[in-house]
């Protein structure tokens, strides 16, 4: 298969089970919101060494934010619940209510609470006060409605949601670009993760949507866990069982992180087609052989 | 001067299904009608609606001998006539809607937990006395004590939220502990005496004495006031994002909000001092 004349690959994105949470940061103004959001989800590239991934989802106009301020979603996989609740607390804690202005929804409707706001109450050192925003006509009671924290700050107040859902998701969603050269192959990378923005439930938690460091799940060191992936290291093609094709100089790889399986094709769909310009030879697929991961992604499946 | 208003809000409800009810004739000796609640006409034929009991003062009567009644078997209640001496309409009920097409008499939708009432005219004192749950709304004014607590109980107002076009007298939200009263007029004095949590939003005068005995909870007034009571102190003049939550629930719900409310700064006291001293009052002081 081909398209735009750059060879796709018949390979599969072997993906993970994961749980995910969605934040509603809102602030004052867009410009901190997004602040707010961008240090939220530092440091969460891989589960591997920074607990969860992270990215944002994109920004949510100020006539759908519960506090109708200018908001930013931002979606965070962990590989359990516990892990999603440690990582929330620490990075609404120490990320959200640090920073001006901001105050912090759930986003994601779910019968599977953690309950995160409450825990982060007792910043207030018994005086911080909840309201329960009633929701409809039918609640009885504390039943419906949603609880928000208001925990007294220097600045004036930070507002939190008492409970955040969780869901079942999806990490890991790849593909390899192979390039001719680092140019090209950044341009491509850029186009991909530019058309990607648009599709709503993923993240792309690594820097600028995209690694350069992929790695396998091996190491020839006892002590380490992963390691480079060699097969697609284009300075030591001659050195090792290399996976790239003549005249790639350059891989970059674009990871996926959704809420589902239908998000996930989606954004693997748009940005191969938007990878796909003069300059790239292949476009390809990280996976494991198919024994680790649950969910398998194939690339010309998702194409055709 | 307004703040939030009622922007034309529509009460949808098809009176083909609604179970219609009509006093037949005016009086003004009390009825305790605390049998018209949706949830006792669900599965009723009409005659099982008309065999419901009912006092006509202290004489047990059935809701076929005061009024003439139209449907079954539906939680949608329309109540028309002169109602100002019906009392408990809705009281204790969970679901469904009751339209009173006038005034009403007292301890409406008492105890209630579900479902919506909403009385076109004025409402009688003790509406919504003790509710846990759903919504009144009154679109006249609405008596002394709304949503407050029975005399000799240690708690009113439990859930829920009501809503007043008009203005309301003494003692809204007396003993109050979870839920919202909204009231577009004036309160009268003591409003949320011996509040223990939850919310009153004023939008005209707060009247003398608001939040006296308060524990906790949250007392707005978006315009005019009386005079705090000694037992509030001042703290601060702040923005707090919690209101905007609040203040856009109302406008989804059909009401108008004023940008500068939103947007705006309020004046924090915190009291009483007299008891916990945790409850607070927030008053718009200009965008």
């Amino acid at each position: 298969m081909y398209i735009n004349g750059v060879e796709i690959e018949d390979a599969f994105a072997e993906a993970f089970k994961m749980r995910a949470a969605r934040l509603i940061i809102t602030a004052v103004n867009p410009r901190w919101a997004l602040i707010a959001a961008q240090v939220t989800t530092g440091f969460a590239t891989s589960v591997i060494a920074c607990g969860c991934e992270a990215g944002i989802e994109g920004t949510v106009p100020r006539d759908e934010t519960p506090d109708g301020r200018p908001g930013v979603s931002v979606l965070i996989f962990a590989m359990g619940s516990k892990q999603l609740e440690d990582q929330l607390m620490r990075r609404i804690g120490q990320c959200v209510m640090t920073c001006a202005t901001t105050a912090c929804f759930n986003g994601l409707e779910s019968d599977e609470k953690l309950k995160i706001g409450k825990a982060l109450r007792y910043f207030g050192d018994g005086f911080q006060t909840s309201k329960l925003l009633p929701s409809g006509i039918t609640e009885d009671r504390g039943k419906g409605g949603r609880r928000l924290w208001r925990i007294p700050v220097m600045e004036g107040e930070f507002l939190v949601e008492e409970s955040f859902g969780i869901q079942r998701a999806i990490g890991g969603g790849n593909f390899l670009i192979l390039g001719e050269n680092s140019t090209l192959t950044l341009e491509a990378a850029e186009k991909a993760v530019e058309a990607m923005k648009v599709v709503k439930g993923v993240v792309l938690p690594f820097p600028g949507g995209i690694v350069r460091s992929g790695s396998k799940t091996t190491s020839k060191y006892k002590f380490l866990r992963a390691s480079t992936n060699t097969a697609y290291c284009p300075t030591i093609r001659n050195q090792t069982d290399s996976a790239l094709p003549e005249g790639v100089n350059c891989v970059l790889e674009i990871v996926i992180d959704g809420l589902d399986e239908e998000s996930i094709r989606e954004a693997m769909r748009v940005g191969i087609q938007a990878a796909c310009i003069p300059g790239i030879v292949r476009i390809s697929a990280g996976n494991y052989g198919g024994t680790l991961g649950q969910y398998h992604f194939h690339l010309r499946e998702i194409l055709g | 001067m307004g703040c939030i208003s009622c922007a034309g809000f529509v009460i949808a409800m098809s009176e083909t299904d609604a179970v219609t009810l009509r006093l037949k004739e005016p009086t003004t000796i009390p009825i305790e009608a605390d049998s018209i609640c949706p949830d006792l006409f669900v599965g009723r034929s009409q005659a099982g609606i008309e065999s419901l009991p009912a006092f006509y003062g202290r004489r047990k009567v059935t809701l076929g001998d005061l009024f003439t009644v139209e449907g079954e078997n539906s939680d949608q209640v329309i109540v028309e006539g002169a109602l100002r001496y019906v009392k408990k309409i809705g009281q204790r009920m969970t679901r469904g809607r009751v339209v009173v097409r006038g005034d009403v008499g007292l301890h409406l939708g008492a105890y209630m937990r579900g479902g919506e009432i909403v009385v076109e005219g004025n409402a009688g004192d003790w509406a919504g006395a003790h509710m846990q749950g759903g919504r009144i709304w009154i679109r006249g004014n609405a008596g002394h004590l709304l949503g407050a607590a029975y005399r000799g109980e240690k708690r009113g107002m439990n859930g829920g939220v009501i809503i007043v076009e008009g203005n309301a007298g003494r003692e809204v939200g007396a003993l109050m502990r979870r839920g919202l009263i909204v009231v577009l007029g004036d309160v009268d004095e003591f409003a949320g005496v011996r509040m223990i949590t939850g919310s009153i939003f004023v939008s005209g005068r707060l009247g003398a004495r608001a939040g006296a005995g308060m524990k906790r909870g949250t007392i707005v007034a978006f315009a005019d006031h009386a005079e705090l009571l000694p037992t509030f102190r001042y703290d601060c003049r702040f923005q707090p994002t919690f209101l905007r939550c609040y203040l856009l629930q109302l406008h989804a719900w059909g009401m108008s909000i004023d940008d500068d409310r939103l947007e705006g700064f309020y004046r924090r006291y915190h009291g009483d001092l007299t008891t916990l001293g945790k409850g607070e009052i927030l008053i718009y002081d200009q965008r």
